[in-house]
């Protein structure tokens, strides 16, 4: 009789002490302009203006793609080459635009001036532009300024860079008690799963921020924690540390252990008792375990690379690895943040192979050579790659899709099972 | 980088910080192309601008010249790369590559899209191109051409240059080069040895036909192949410079002559048609709308300020205001204005069209992933005009269906807001113009100062409204209320309704 080898056996946990590849080359990835797309969905009375070139107007057109539908709350103040000759002329013009914008949107309630490449280069004082407007427009309208430009930010760092300027705005908080602010852009329905989760606990204080309006803005105090729910907001968190605000650890909520350990920092925060904990979570945990077992068959001992896009590789890598059994290969990230990755890296098997930053044609170079059965990349590689006989996901669907808390489990594990099931379908 | 991208043998090394590759999706995702575009980004960050981003780019091009092992190297600068001045063609210069390497000159502060592909083409063939040899082309030969415009992500380019070349084919000329398309750099030295050019897109070839035409004495064609009038033209030009005979049955496959004049396309006349994109598809459109179709031509307009006079010139014919602008809100506010029944237009006036519940088809670049279909679809020809017959009635309710509607419009099954037969179930719930009241509502923010309200409808006066066939009840609730508006009236009563309907058909 042959003994049952456990699959797993030889692996040991922790890639907290891993070298990392440090890669500097060129690099496929959006810049933090295009976190606006989601933003301005999700603070509705707020409204992004790029100060860019015709380039950035472009990007957040043909990436947002959903431009003029609905008149979008962002917009783009066109630097040209007048503006180049001079910065006095370009602050003129820029006032001007704003006025005129402010003046045909009532309803406009808070203003971010977006700094670009091209603003960052000819040095435009988008903060000192922020301070003059708000004291034209206040009280109707607020003004703050931050960069997404590509020389500063990648992608989702420009979530970053706007909630780290917001938190400067956050009124001190008066009423007593222990307080939790949910930290990171999530959709309205994981808000709503996870607010009641929270409630059933016994957990009433709580915020989320950004929130949906700008008017709302959570107030914290020296009794506020906060979580983060998204994995890029290093900035963020450091600007609510400076204000007094404690950070709990914890791993992100994605799959149901994801999910399972993050609302357990929370409650042993708030000294939620065990049972109680135990008694919420409990149904909700076992139905996002039996929709991800699903996916696990077709994807069990399947291996992956990430190529960095999004900050999200990480969390994402430890839910494939530890719900789906998933085979990881290379786990690329834009920029690697080891404290608030602390958590997740500790729950990762000691053989992956972690890089940080990108040379894209050596990490191509790599796939080639590891030829992994899924890799999830940025929209400008994945036609190419599966033109070469790779499967593929695109990085970016996992930032928009809402993928977080137990009820989304199973959706997310359907995203990385959904390209290998076509391939096995398509018989031409 | 749709010149470079189009090309076969090139690499484009271009100096830009790491949001610029998002213009590699473009060639991805919305063309559907399976190799990434030949472009390499030099990725600078803010860390690297104290000094280095010269040697940065330096490196880019020479690790991209050994991977690629390209036959020539395009090297340019993005409009953030431009502001910190590192000239990229002195510096590619400096490592000796032995290939040719060409720098671009393209502000990006001062031109656009269009100009800079048309500047990259010419960049490219006078830097390769080479004369012809005087006795090869003094022999007697078949007589050739070259198709010159056709790029990556152009609006139907790959199938054009396929109708094109077969009628050249047909007619007995010789196809050289195409270029860029599938150009490599070996083609572009011979672009001097054929007889004359064909010029598909002037937005992109112009500059280098008329180049070509001054140094080798290539004579280029000027009429562009779009709709049946143009392209039997078209045929006329290219054999005149052939000297060829017309041969018979080229015309066999044409069909769009005949559709356009069955019965059922009667409900076609006078269709209220607004076109804008690049100026050489909206007056060539507008010719085949307007004399193949029998559209009337109530506006149009051009993002392609190069090529405004042209455009103008178009709208004399037509009477109407040419509009040369790349605002899309004034292009909206104009279409709004005119309210037409059809607009033909790019990516950007679909958004627009969805929005005021118009139909529309796209004639011109920018386009969307459903432009670039799978089958053949060229827009010229003989072929490409009974493309343009389909894809411009398609969004149109049919004939004869049109007519059922307004006859039977209490039946359950041909009510108002049944949505053309073959669109499905999208419109379904709406009627266009419950649809634009709602658009009119949510998105118009609530003004702080009192503006003068529109008049209201008296229930007499709206059910009156209700009799009139739908496919114009929009129009006519519009005219009733600007009537009424502008004789500054509270209330529109019937009275008014029919006033209006005199006032406006004088």
């Amino acid at each position: 009789m042959n003994p049952v080898i456990p699959i797993r056996s030889a692996e040991t946990l922790g890639c907290a002490n891993t070298a990392v590849i440090s890669e500097k080359g060129q690099r496929q990835v959006f810049c933090g302009l295009t976190g606006i797309i989601w933003l301005h969905r999700k603070i509705q009375d707020a409204f992004f203006l790029v100060v860019g070139s015709r380039t950035c107007a472009h990007l957040i057109q043909s990436a947002a793609g959903v431009m003029i539908f609905a008149e979008p709350r962002f917009g783009t103040a066109i630097i040209d080459e007048r503006d180049l000759a001079g910065i006095a002329d370009a602050n003129d013009e820029l006032d001007r635009v704003v006025s005129e914008l402010l003046a045909r949107r009532q309803d406009i309630k808070l203003l971010f001036l977006v700094g670009s490449c091209p603003s960052e280069v000819i040095k435009l004082d988008l903060s000192r532009a922020a301070e003059r407007l708000c004291k034209q427009h206040m009280p109707h309208t607020r003004v703050l300024s931050y960069s997404g430009s590509g020389i500063e930010t990648t992608f989702t760092q420009g979530e970053d860079a706007c909630l780290a300027a917001l938190t400067e705005t956050l009124p001190a908080r008066t009423s007593q008690g222990k307080h939790l602010l949910i930290v990171g852009t999530l959709a309205d329905v994981v808000e709503d799963q996870l607010s009641l989760l929270l409630r059933k606990m016994g957990i009433d204080h709580f915020d989320f921020f950004p929130p949906r309006r700008s008017t709302t803005l959570p107030a914290i105090g020296p009794e506020t924690v906060c979580v983060l729910a998204q994995p890029f907001l290093a900035d963020t968190a450091k600007q609510l540390e400076s204000k007094g605000v404690k950070r709990l650890e914890a791993p992100f909520p994605l799959g149901a252990e994801g999910t399972t350990q993050w609302l357990q920092v929370i409650a042993q925060a708030f000294a939620i008792d065990h049972t109680r904990f135990e008694e919420v979570t409990q149904a909700p945990r076992q139905r996002a375990e039996q929709s991800v077992a699903r996916h696990r068959t077709q994807l069990q001992g399947k291996s992956i690379t990430f190529l960095p896009d999004s900050q999200l590789e990480i969390p994402l890598a430890r839910f494939v690895y530890q719900e789906l059994h998933m085979k990881l290969l290379e786990v690329g990230t834009p920029y690697l943040h080891r404290q608030i990755m602390a958590p997740e890296l500790e729950q990762l098997p000691s053989s992956t192979r972690l890089s940080e930053g990108q040379s894209l044609e050596l990490q191509l170079d790599r796939c080639d050579a590891d030829q992994p059965d899924l890799i999830v990349c940025g929209l400008g590689l994945a036609n190419p790659l599966e033109a070469k006989g790779f499967t593929t996901k695109w990085s970016i669907e996992l930032v928009f899709t809402p993928i977080q808390g137990y009820e989304q489990a199973g959706d997310l594990a359907a995203l990385f099972s959904r390209p290998l099931a076509r391939k096995l379908k398509l018989v031409a | 980088m749709r010149v470079a991208t189009a090309m076969t043998n090139v690499h484009y090394v271009l100096h830009a910080p790491q949001g610029d590759t998002y213009a590699d999706l473009l060639f991805t995702m919305i063309e559907r192309l399976p190799r990434r575009p030949p472009v390499t980004y030099s990725t600078f960050q803010a860390r690297d601008l104290g000094g280095d981003t010269a040697q940065l780019f330096k490196e880019a091009v020479a690790n991209a010249f050994d991977r690629f092992q390209p036959q020539a190297v395009l090297v340019g600068s993005s409009c953030t790369a431009e502001l910190i001045q590192d000239d990229p063609g002195g510096l590619a210069r400096a490592l000796n590559l032995p290939v040719p390497v060409i720098p671009l000159e393209l502000p990006a502060y001062q031109r656009k899209e269009n100009w800079g592909a048309s500047e990259t083409f010419y960049q490219l063939v006078r830097n390769l191109v080479k004369p012809a040899d005087k006795d090869l082309s003094a022999a007697p030969h078949k007589p050739s051409c070259n198709i010159l415009g056709p790029t990556a992500l152009g609006f139907r380019h790959r199938d054009d240059v396929r109708e094109i070349s077969q009628l050249l084919q047909a007619l007995g000329i010789e196809v050289k080069v195409i270029a860029p398309l599938n150009a490599s750099v070996e083609d572009i030295r011979k672009l001097a040895q054929a007889d004359f050019n064909v010029v598909l897109y002037p937005e992109i070839a112009n500059t280098t036909a008329q180049w070509l035409e001054r140094q080798f004495n290539q004579p280029y064609t000027r009429t562009i192949p779009i709709g049946v009038s143009a392209t039997r033209e078209f045929i006329r030009e290219v054999t005149s410079l052939s000297e060829l005979p017309i041969p018979v049955g080229l015309e066999d496959d044409m069909h769009s002559v005949w559709y356009s004049r069955s019965v059922d396309s009667t409900y076609l006349t006078g269709k209220r048609v607004f076109l804008f994109g690049d100026a050489t598809h909206v007056v060539a459109a507008a010719r085949f709308a307007s004399e193949e179709m029998g559209f009337e031509v109530v506006g149009l307009g051009t993002y392609s300020r190069e090529f405004a006079r042209e455009v103008r010139e178009a709208a004399k014919k037509y009477q109407v205001e040419p509009l040369i602008t790349d605002d899309y809100l004034a292009v909206e506010e104009q279409i709004k204005h005119l309210h037409p029944e059809l607009i033909l237009g790019t990516q950007m006036e679909r958004h627009i069209a969805k929005r005021l519940n118009i139909p529309c088809a796209v004639i011109s670049a920018p386009v969307h992933i459903q432009d670039f279909p799978a089958r053949y679809a060229p827009q010229m020809g003989f072929e490409g005009a009974n493309v343009l017959f389909d894809t411009w009635v398609h969004p149109l309710m049919m004939g004869l269906e049109e007519h059922l509607l307004g006859m039977f419009r209490e039946d359950f099954e041909f009510h108002d807001g049944a949505a053309p037969s073959h669109l499905g179930s999208s419109r379904v719930a709406e009627t266009p113009v419950t649809a634009l009241r709602e658009v009119a509502q949510t998105e118009l923010p609530k003004p702080i100062t009192a503006q003068p309200a529109s008049s209201a409808w008296s229930i007499e006066a709206e059910k009156e409204l209700g009799k009139i066939p739908f496919f114009v009840r929009g129009k006519a609730r519009r005219n009733t209320e600007r009537y009424a508006l502008e004789q500054g009236l509270s209330t529109i009563t019937v009275e008014t309704l029919y006033d209006a309907k005199a006032h406006f058909s004088r």
